[in-house]
């Protein structure tokens, strides 16, 4: 068998049979809604959003524990709240002044 | 008004995905073409197109538009072809005993009558398609582009990336490599 011929002659084969070029249906479509996943992001715009969105969590926790504190019933202890945290925040310093 | 590529390349740049997809319809045939050159079913081609298109999307910042978009595409589908050709290395190995009654009639009138043996036959083409699944990815990639495609090795090396020496050896190897093949084929059939 001639191989020199034969690969000339497959080449050609392969010349004339060129591929066609029938794109799927509805590709395009496809592709434009794969895009967003690949769209790059811009970061500032992340941490702003993301800025925004813990700003409005704080003021909503805030707004909550206002409001419970407002609306509760008052201990029957007689403990006032400000006093008591005023007596937690200040322990260290009356510590020291005992010690001295 | 119908905006041209250059508006629509800027646009997508822009932030404007949408002008994306007139590039697409646009080119798809081709990307598409070009697939088929390497991928046998509809489901590979198709993932290859896919993965041109979002590639094309991800790195149209780096289109410096010096050349035209199209060359710019044609780079990144050859270059993906390679990339499909080294992960789907299938059927190398095996030998050439199971060709259908066409493809046996066709080398059989091949071996009888050289000019008889049609180039444009369905059995040739399928033949042909055997012969470069075989193919190491680089030699498939070298013979399609310089002997089906004709392209000029300076071109070649632009789509793959590759020196022109280095195109040049691989060229050499791959008509090597192609001419064993079809030896094998031979030896397989006939003795």
């Amino acid at each position: 068998m001639n191989v020199t011929e034969l690969h000339r002659k497959l080449i050609a084969a392969a010349r004339v049979n060129a591929p066609d070029d029938r794109v799927s249906y509805a590709f395009e479509k496809r592709i434009m809604a794969l895009i967003p996943a690949v769209a790059p992001t811009d970061s500032v715009a992340v941490w702003v959003r993301g800025l925004w969105q813990a700003a409005v969590s704080c003021a909503v926790i805030a707004l909550l524990c206002g409001a419970w504190s407002f609306f509760s019933p008052a201990s029957n202890t007689g403990d006032d709240l400000s006093q008591n945290f005023e007596n937690t925040l200040l322990a260290s310093v009356d510590q020291g002044d005992q010690a001295q | 008004m119908e905006r041209s590529e250059a508006e629509l390349i800027a646009a997508v740049l822009q932030g404007d995905a949408a002008s994306f997809e007139p590039l697409v319809q646009k080119y798809s045939p081709r990307v598409f073409a070009t697939a088929r050159r390497y991928a046998r079913r509809d489901s590979e081609v198709e993932d290859i197109a896919q993965e041109v298109w979002l590639k094309a999307f991800e790195k149209l910042k780096s289109f410096r538009g010096e050349a035209p978009f199209e060359h710019w595409l044609m780079r990144m589908t050859v270059r993906t072809c390679y990339d499909f050709l080294r992960g789907h290395q299938r059927n190398r190995e095996s030998p050439f005993t199971d060709l259908t009654e066409s493809e046996n009639d066709w080398l059989q009138t091949f071996v009888a009558a050289p000019e008889k043996a049609s180039e444009t036959a369905d059995a040739a083409k399928l033949l042909i398609e055997r012969v470069l699944e075989k193919l190491s990815p680089q030699a498939r990639m070298v013979i399609t582009l310089l002997e089906i495609e004709d392209r000029s090795v300076k071109e070649i090396a632009e789509l793959t990336g590759w020196s022109v020496p280095l195109v040049k050896v691989r060229a050499f190897r791959a008509r090597a490599e192609m001419r064993k093949i079809i030896s094998k084929m031979a030896k397989d059939k006939y003795l």
